[in-house]
């Protein structure tokens, strides 16, 4: 193949973004960038504009900024992660009384509670970061919104499945159509929904932006969904942890169950942050590679 | 408020002239809810406890049918953009689109259930429930795959992903509505569900064509 070729298909395949302020597209760092990036915070100070929000959330939107922060939060987040699922984990299965009427089956919550939690959690929070791509435009938020997703379709998944293990030895079946698993269900359908239209457009931004539309209107409905099937039809047991008024449950499964969950977060918020780095990096990359496609051409 | 007018006469005439789109999804429905007595057996008291839930879901799927064109001809030819900058807000025409689509779908899908139902053996007293329910539920799918549809515009595949984004949207529609066909060959109060119906698409008219209008700008940026 031709250098011209090779080239238009470098260009192909690294169709750049339109966006322009955006992460999307970095030149190789020349110094004097560099000086300005350092300088945009005692720019953002000079400013006394009437827009806080902008100019606190969009420091962030600088892609070294957000490298370097990011390098520094991991470890903080990994750690403690892996701490805490482990130590939750290794004392609910391990040395946490079984429950008087569903025996050792009952240690499957300490995965499927946490599972349950961070599907929601998760979907909140893709949301939220939907929310700051469409009213702010801010970049980051786009590439946090896609990089959510699969963990959240995971998790999601991951409670499906445990709660299925679970169901087998307490109702005999391996899925019923509970109000609950149903609802989890739909959640991983709007997962899966928002992870292939986010990938299905040509172009990045405009697929972010659909994703951002598309998991506004989904956490319009979930709360809808949730209930409609909750009239619609119930097996699940009831709540037995509240935030208000006492739980039905006791403390030698609760606490195991709070740090097994505590743990989960952390490990989810870790891979979120793990992911998105990546994804920071990897557009800086295919930004190199256009520049250089185009300095050769 | 002319210029609404003017749209939704436009997509009318457009749907007059290719009938054939309208037919399809009317023959899809009843191809698909044919399909169900010889696939279940055609014993009457299993059609008849069935009915209610084949009639909605073939519903539902007919009313996809369309959505996938309801924009793409005219993001292809650039109408869209005409559209958008005629000064009418991108929301107040995916609202004319969610009209015409109800007007061209939802109602003659309406009329088509009638008979299916019928032939499904389901009773008589709750084919006014079903007809209500479905009048409401069909204008909700309007609106939401009207919204998807906006969404999913320019995208790769974007046909096949429309259903994966718009069913599971319409899972409460599902459930209000064929649970009310349920509760009146049960004999229990209908007015519940159905108001539920009603509060839904309640939300659904002004929600539903902000988002679309949203997907629309995105999509013609």
């Amino acid at each position: 193949m031709d250098a011209g070729a090779r080239v238009d298909a470098l260009r192909r395949r690294f169709k750049p973004a339109r966006r322009g302020h955006s992460l999307c597209f970095n030149p190789p760092p020349r110094p004097d960038t560099v000086t300005d990036v350092d300088a945009i915070p005692a720019l953002a100070a000079q400013q006394t504009g009437p827009r806080p929000v902008r100019r606190t959330l969009h420091r962030f939107a600088n892609p070294g900024r957000f490298l370097r922060l990011a390098a520094r939060v991991q470890p903080w987040l990994t750690g403690p992660a892996l701490l805490l699922t482990l130590l939750g984990l290794g004392w609910g299965l391990l040395f946490s009384p079984a429950d008087y009427q569903q025996g050792d089956a009952v240690r499957i919550m300490y995965v499927h509670v946490p599972c349950a939690w961070l599907s929601t959690a998760g979907y909140a929070g893709l949301a939220a970061a939907s929310l700051a791509a469409l009213v702010w435009r801010h970049p980051l938020a786009d590439m946090a919104a896609a990089e959510i997703g699969p963990v959240g379709a995971l998790v999601t998944a991951l409670c499906l499945a445990t709660g299925s293990l679970w169901g087998k030895p307490m109702w005999g079946a391996w899925w019923v159509w509970d109000a609950r698993l149903t609802s989890e269900l739909v959640l991983f359908f709007l997962y899966c929904g928002h992870m292939m239209l986010i990938r299905a457009f040509d172009d990045a931004e405009r697929g972010a932006r659909a994703g951002a539309i598309l998991a506004l209107v989904g956490v319009v409905n979930l709360p809808i969904i949730h209930y409609s099937v909750q009239w619609w039809s119930t097996l699940h047991q009831g709540n037995s942890i509240g935030l208000t008024g006492s739980s039905t449950m006791s403390g030698s499964m609760l606490w195991p169950l709070a740090v097994a969950a505590l743990g989960t977060t952390l490990g989810f918020a870790a891979i979120v942050v793990a992911r998105l780095r990546a994804a920071v990096m990897e557009r800086r990359l295919r930004g190199l590679l256009m520049a250089h496609a185009e300095s050769v051409a | 408020m002319r210029a609404f007018g003017a749209l939704l006469a436009r997509e009318l005439r457009l749907a007059a002239r290719h009938g054939g789109d309208t037919f399809g999804a009317l023959l899809f429905f009843f191809v698909a809810g044919a399909l169900f007595p010889l696939a279940i057996g055609p014993a009457p008291e299993v059609l008849a406890r069935l009915a209610p839930g084949i009639v909605w879901v073939c519903a539902l799927l007919a009313a996809l049918l369309p959505l996938d064109r309801l924009f793409g001809a005219d993001f292809e030819d650039g109408s869209l953009d005409q559209l958008l900058l005629s000064g009418l807000p991108g929301s107040l025409v995916a609202l004319a689109k969610a009209v015409s689509h109800w007007l061209v779908t939802g109602l003659p899908l309406l009329a088509a259930s009638l008979p299916l139902a019928v032939m499904l053996q389901l009773p008589r007293a709750a084919l006014p429930v079903l007809l209500g329910g479905l009048l409401m539920g069909s204008a909700v799918l309007s609106l939401l795959g009207t919204a998807c549809a906006a969404v999913v515009l320019g995208a790769r595949r974007g046909g096949v992903l429309l259903p994966v984004l718009v069913l599971p949207l319409t899972v409460p529609v599902l459930i209000f509505g064929a649970g009310a066909v349920d509760a009146a060959v049960a004999g229990l109060p209908v007015r519940p569900l159905l108001l539920l119906l009603g509060a839904y698409l309640a939300a659904c008219i002004p929600l539903c064509p902000l988002a679309a209008g949203a997907g629309l700008s995105g999509a013609v940026e």
